[in-house]
């Protein structure tokens, strides 16, 4: 019999933890000058500390420290009065120096928690996921797989190596184990890591995109039987790199995990790769043999030995909690929930708000950058701030609100910007994009639309009032979508003596 | 009792990646319990009030400023490698480990 997310769930309580490494945004390494530009050409920003040639010594960047301490006291950790580096010693062509440099028993952060909102049949709930460590290190090279027929490592015949990534500064997150979520162990997943990456943001440390790598998680998952109080032997999927994939990883280890065990299986402690295709894992190397990484303090480099007056100075620089500025945002504007979700997952939270600063009222800008800007954004395949910038959508919006344009003549002028015709009032006077309120210009026009449609005109004489919809139809055309509508409207009947 | 055993000696010489003959680990394996034997008694010698370093200079925080200084050409950080191809380094066959 084969167990699907339910029944599996009828019978194991899962257990997660969650390892997320974050790229910090610092100009430099972590341990050497080098520029961190992404995309650069390969082997164009190494130098011989990043390619570990013999001699040569290594120099925190500070900057990397800070960022680091800030992580921690964001997510209440400790900050440890005493911290050191140490080698990850292991073979393999990613990290030229044969060790990466990491820290081991001494990481700079420990102790804190993050709390995730999930919501669950009885409403929002709160899980708290409690933090083991913040720790730094280094990020590695990129490998490209040659003459096997996927790019994977199997079936190629050699590996050609690109270390402009080498030794960027890397933080690496990890969870205690997280107990008790049940049903919902994927959402929590999914809450905790979108919760984090909302944070790293708002802290400014990390350009977060994890479709980029600079921010990737690590899913670890064991099952236990229900009431059996038994931690069981856990996978860690390795490299999950979206949010939805976060919860479908967790819903697919899962699934596995569960039929493995019914049919009396053993679980293997083993790295698994996700496959984003298909939502599976398949298994990468066994850890039995990885893990002896012989990790020894690095002695290139001194403690790091952070005192209170730097933390202080540090914790003034926090800025005010993501959740604590949406619900104060949501508030101010009088944005329903369902709205203010869809300004978060469009990730244009920060951009309405600008547009908003700037004198913009919040109804209208978020109805900009959500409806037309994002629509054109989605054909282009671009983000809509790539689009307008925060200053062209507060002017538009400021004409609409004066009356100089309509939101038919708008949209036109919303056009003309991306298509890189000007600024709003260049694209407004190059177009001829003003409305029409020249009452005799509009009596034209009106005029013109009787004299085609003298029958209409009679039918709304008479007092058939829907009738004149037709006729203001006509009369937008003749002005070329530059009259206001109401005011023709007005024109229109009293002129038809209604 | 030995320090090390010939096991973990080879253990050690496989995560190197240095490939021995019996007859060198046999010798090794009694070398390096010679040197950890050695360096025990160096531990025995140190009091409670001497704490573990890994620096012979008390000195913490050493930082650099986040500034960025020029790299080596692709050229220059090629120079040493055994071979390249498209401005990376070429390497032999990556078995498996992913």
């Amino acid at each position: 019999m084969t167990l699907n997310y339910d029944s599996a769930l009828a019978i194991y309580e899962p257990t997660l933890g969650l390892e997320v490494h974050v790229e910090l945004n610092t100009k430099s390494k972590m341990f050497c000058g080098c520029a961190t530009e992404f995309g650069a050409q390969p082997n164009t920003q190494t130098c011989p500390v990043c390619l570990g040639l013999p001699g040569s010594l290594p120099v925190v960047n500070k900057r990397a420290i800070e960022s680091s301490i800030l992580i921690g006291l964001a997510l209440n950790c400790s900050i440890a009065p005493f911290s050191r580096f140490a080698r990850k010693n292991y073979f393999y062509p990613d990290m030229p120096k044969n060790f990466q440099t990491s820290q081991y028993d001494e990481p700079i952060c420990v102790n804190g928690f993050l709390d995730v909102d999930v919501e669950t049949d009885e409403g929002n709930k709160t899980f708290r996921v409690e933090i083991e460590r913040v720790h730094m290190e280094e990020d590695t090279g990129k490998s490209l797989h040659v003459g096997g027929a996927t790019g994977r490592i199997h079936g190629a015949d050699h590996s050609l190596l690109d270390y402009n990534r080498a030794g960027i500064p890397l933080v690496e997150i990890v969870t205690k184990i997280v107990p008790n979520t049940g049903k919902y162990a994927p959402l929590v997943a999914r809450a905790y890591v979108a919760t984090l990456r909302d944070i790293l943001r708002s802290l400014k440390v990390s350009d977060v995109k994890m479709e980029q790598g600079s921010l990737r998680c690590d899913v670890n998952l064991s099952l236990s039987k229900i009431g059996s109080g038994k931690l069981g032997t856990r996978s860690e999927t390795k490299n999950v790199n979206s949010l939805r994939s976060v919860e479908r990883a967790v819903a697919g280890e899962i699934i596995r995990h569960a039929n493995r065990l019914e049919s009396g299986e053993k679980i293997v402690q083993e790295t698994r790769h996700f496959l984003e295709e298909s939502g599976e894992t398949r298994p990468g190397r066994s850890k039995e043999q990885a893990e002896d990484y012989r990790y020894f303090p690095e002695p290139d480099l001194v403690p790091v030995v952070p005192d209170a007056k730097w933390i202080e100075e540090l914790r003034t620089l926090l800025p005010e909690k993501p959740a604590d500025r949406r619900k104060r945002l949501q508030t101010a504007w009088a944005v329903p929930d369902k709205e203010m979700n869809a300004m978060v997952n469009a990730e244009l939270l920060d951009t309405v708000e600008q547009t908003v600063l700037l004198g913009a009222d919040p109804t209208k800008a978020r109805s900009w950058w959500l409806g037309e800007i994002s629509r054109i954004a989605n054909d282009k395949a671009v983000s809509p701030t790539d689009l307008m910038s925060v200053n062209d959508v507060a002017q538009i919006i400021e004409l609409i609100s004066k009356g100089e344009l309509t939101d038919k003549l708008a949209r036109q002028v919303v056009e003309g910007v991306i298509a890189k015709e000007g600024s709003p009032s260049e694209v407004i006077a190059k177009r001829g994009l003003k409305v029409v309120s020249d009452d005799s210009q509009l009596m034209k026009a009106i005029e013109e639309a009787i004299a085609a449609a003298p029958e209409t005109a009679e039918k709304v004489r008479g007092g058939n009032i829907p009738a004149a919809g037709a006729l203001i139809g006509a009369v937008m055309k003749l002005t070329g979508g530059q009259a206001d509508a109401a005011k023709v409207r007005e024109l229109l009947l009293k002129h038809l003596g209604q | 009792m030995a320090a090390i055993s010939r096991d973990e000696v080879a253990n050690l010489a496989r995560l190197a990646r240095i490939s021995m003959s019996d007859a060198e680990l046999d010798h090794l394996a009694g070398e390096m319990d010679v040197i950890l034997g050695a360096v025990a008694r160096v531990q025995e010698v140190a009091g409670a009030d001497v704490p573990p370093t890994s620096h012979p200079l008390a000195v913490n925080n050493v930082t650099r400023e986040d500034v960025v200084t020029p790299s080596l050409t692709p050229e220059q950080a090629l120079s040493g490698a055994p071979a390249s191809s498209e401005q990376r380094f070429k390497v032999p066959q990556i078995l498996g480990e992913e």
